[in-house]
């Protein structure tokens, strides 16, 4: 990069890459490597749920019966419609629509607040049915075998509570993105946060439509 | 490598002209290093940090071998005893072994090799440094407070549901501590992709990247399964729930798995760094290309890959199915595989070479020959029916410190004197360092092959308590770990000593190949003048030394040059 750089304006190019085709390509990769680290994060949920429901299916499909089917399937349009105006937040970036790009990443924040607010409620429906085995609390499972439906419940919650985790470091970072495109950066050569920020909230997004069939689908209903 | 290596002259420093800037002098106050990007800094504050983490984790080994001289409990109770080997064991694993080579000499190297000016992100390069301390601390804090006893291996249920330890505080400081080793691996592997010079393809690469790139997959892939495994165990002492308590319909076994499936890896984090060093230095001080580039590059992938696969070997009498364990004993003694091929390209590489014994091939004969005993014996206890009679004894602890020191360590030692010189712009002294090289060596044979006699025998692991007739060995084995210790505490003075007495090193002391050689000892922050372009492969020794003796009339040792400039 032999261009002149005027002291004092921020410029796009990290000293360690010689130009932005290098750091974009150093950025998406890097961005991908840290998502396959969430894969295997996830992994061990996923494998400790595949165990256990192995051991019976038939508690496990009880169990799921007494989540919110309508709250579950609102949530995944939610949140499928969140990844959307993503989507288009990381073009409008691109293309230096700034006002789009505000517009669009408040969009996505309300859609994220949407989900964990459905999702809050529907963990304090739990806890008034005495089915949220966490510290200590009872468990009431009048069907057949209750520790299978307790481990059922505990799965729930840890598996959608590390998703609602990451949901709240992904809001946390659209909120920094958000002070920054209202203040007219992030556009252009500086869209790369917004475009890994997009990526990440697309797999938290992809965990979703894994974790809701396994939570809310399974059996017959 | 590309450029034809001149003979450098160590010149006296010229006292009317300025100091060359370099790294190190680029500023001094406490900001320029707690707030620096570069990563030969940043591997300066590893150093220091794992420094001291091996000390703590050495003191608890030292009060362990300690009791051990006598059969009875009689230096401290059992269960601070727990608490010692589990202090030492969590101390040694998380926070010296694994960060180590890839911390230290990866952070310093890899930018170097490649003709890159830093990583690829030099911030979170830094915040894998204080993620990685603060994690060291908060784990330092969990054993002063009050320890834990279940073992660095926190097998569940005993620390999910019964032990009243600081089970949390520890895991929450490993766990932080996790993330440091993932950035440090997604870091090199992002770099290695995207950052190499022009003209540095994949098969002129130094095989220290190879194995770097190779342990960074680890990392990035397995760390996280270790992450969430502790984080079930945390939530199941803070939540209350049973995903790993049998009385809840967990299973504990569960537990054992999701470990293993890192930790297994995790010996390869450990190991795959130290062979690289070793492929550097056994070319150097052989004056030859490696026999066998290739074979030695992707024998790194394929223990990397194998390593994800034989996690069950730890659970051959925990009750994992018999056919389970049949397959993860075949899986196990395909490793043997790509680690025998290592070790014959080396020995290979040593036949008709012209060997100096400089403190870096101390320490890399010492490496072959001692991991070559480990890995053998990681043979035994991968058998179904002879782990049986050995496991959880003391013959599993030798095997694996044969390993984790043996090899781990050596080579680290022997990276740390190799390339020395680059880091600190000094020379160290020749004769103290291959001192405490042979003293190392012979103190660790000590310390660990009685361990072997003690283990087949049928002294198990982790007790205190022993009968009579076992103590011979065992005081055999303490007095090996104090002449170890004496051996571990001259490189420590010598280095520090060296940084103000040492002779000043010439760019390429050890008239290496490699593009980190290129550049002045200590390099310049921005590592080279002007980005290096390779135009031929790795390790041309032969052309190195042709031109020396026919450019200058040196001869073609390493040490020729090493012996003016100390003598001279």
């Amino acid at each position: 990069m032999a261009e002149v750089h005027a002291p004092g304006t921020p410029r796009a190019l990290a000293h360690q890459f010689d130009d932005l085709e290098q750091q974009h390509q150093a950025d998406e990769l890097g961005m991908w490597l840290f998502l396959s680290t969430e894969i295997m994060f996830f992994g061990g949920l996923f494998l400790a749920y595949t165990i256990y429901r192995t051991q019976d299916e038939a508690a496990f499909a009880a169990a799921s019966h007494e989540l919110d089917l309508f709250l579950g399937t609102v949530n995944t349009v939610v949140l499928l419609g969140s990844s959307l105006t993503m989507a288009l937040a990381v073009f409008a970036a691109e293309n230096l629509q700034r006002r789009k790009l505000v517009l669009l990443l408040m969009a996505t924040m309300v859609l994220g607040c949407v989900f964990l607010g459905v999702k809050g409620f529907e963990y304090y429906h739990k806890y008034e049915h005495g089915l949220m085995p966490l510290l200590g609390l009872p468990f009431d499972w009048p069907g057949p075998s209750p520790g299978h439906a307790e481990m059922f419940f505990d799965l729930y919650f840890l598996m959608t509570g590390v998703h609602a985790l990451h949901m709240l470091i992904g809001l946390g970072v659209l909120c920094v993105l958000l002070i920054k495109a209202s203040r007219g950066r992030l556009l252009g050569d500086f869209s790369a946060p917004v475009h890994l920020t997009g990526l990440y909230w697309h797999f938290v997004d992809i965990v979703w439509v894994f974790l809701f069939p396994l939570l809310y689908l399974i059996g017959a209903r | 490598m590309t450029t034809i290596i001149a003979p450098e002259t160590a010149a006296p420093p010229d006292p009317n002209q300025p100091p060359r800037q370099h790294y190190l002098n680029a500023g001094y106050t406490v900001r320029s290093w707690l707030l620096t990007t570069d990563h030969k800094r940043i591997a300066i504050l590893f150093l220091v940090s794992i420094t001291f983490f091996f000390v703590v984790g050495g003191l608890a080994a030292t009060v362990v071998r300690l009791d051990l001289m006598t059969p009875q409990a009689d230096l401290v109770q059992t269960e601070t005893y727990n608490k010692l080997f589990t202090a030492h064991g969590v101390m040694m694993v998380f926070f010296f072994l694994i960060p180590s080579i890839p911390s230290v000499l990866g952070n310093f190297l890899v930018p170097l090799m490649l003709g890159a000016r830093d990583l690829a992100f030099p911030r979170l390069n830094l915040l894998s440094w204080y993620v990685y301390t603060i994690g060291g601390l908060f784990t330092l804090y969990a054993m002063l407070a009050g320890g834990v006893d279940t073992g660095w291996t926190f097998y569940t249920p005993y620390s999910s549901t019964y032990s009243n330890t600081y089970v949390m505080a520890t895991a929450v400081g490993i766990f932080i501590t996790g993330f440091s080793s993932i950035l440090t691996g997604l870091n090199f592997i992002v770099t290695i992709h995207k950052m190499r010079a022009p003209g540095l393809t994949w098969f002129r690469l130094p095989l220290f990247i190879w194995s770097i790139y190779a342990t960074s997959i680890i990392m990035v892939l397995g760390t996280p399964v270790l992450a969430i495994s502790l984080l079930l165990v945390a939530m199941e002492r803070l939540l209350k729930i049973g995903i790993f308590d049998p009385k809840l319909g967990g299973d504990p076994i569960l537990f054992q798995h999701l470990f293993w499936f890192y930790s297994h890896p995790a010996v390869y984090i450990m190991i795959l760094p130290s062979m690289g060093v070793v492929s550097e230095i056994v070319p150097c001080f052989c004056r030859k290309r490696p026999f066998g580039y290739a074979f030695i590059g992707f024998s790194s992938f394929a223990i990397a890959v194998f390593s994800f696969l034989v996690w069950g070997h730890h659970l051959f009498v925990s009750g994992q199915s018999i056919y389970g364990g049949m397959v993860f004993s075949l899986l196990s003694y395909l490793v043997a595989i790509p680690s025998a091929v290592k070790v014959f390209n080396w020995t290979a590489t040593l036949h008709k070479g012209s060997i100096s014994f400089d403190t870096p091939m101390l320490y890399a004969l010492g490496f072959i020959g001692l991991f070559t005993m480990g890995g053998l014996t990681g043979l035994f206890v991968a058998a179904l029916a002879v782990d049986v009679h050995v496991h959880d004894t003391y013959f599993i602890v030798a095997h694996f410190h044969y390993i984790m020191v043996g090899g781990a360590v050596m080579g680290y030692l022997g990276g740390i004197h190799y390339w020395w010189p680059k880091i600190s712009g000094r020379l160290y002294p020749e004769g103290w360092a291959r001192l405490s090289a042979i003293l190392i060596f012979f103190g660790f044979n000590l310390t660990f092959f009685p361990q072997y006699i003690l283990g087949y025998l049928g002294m198990p692991r982790r007790y205190h308590v022993y009968p009579e007739e076992f103590q011979l060995l065992n005081v055999m084995s303490s007095a090996g770990a104090s002449i170890l210790a004496l051996g571990y505490f001259f490189p420590l003075s010598y280095l520090l000593w060296s940084l103000r007495f040492g002779k000043i090193a010439p760019p390429n002391p050890w008239r290496a190949a490699g593009l980190e050689w290129q550049t002045p000892s200590p390099p310049p922050t921005e590592n080279f003048a002007e980005t290096p372009v390779v135009v031929d492969e790795a390790y041309d020794y032969q052309r190195i030394d042709g031109f020396a003796v026919a450019g200058s009339g040196a001869a073609a040792s390493p040490r020729s040059h090493r012996e003016e400039s100390t003598h001279g």
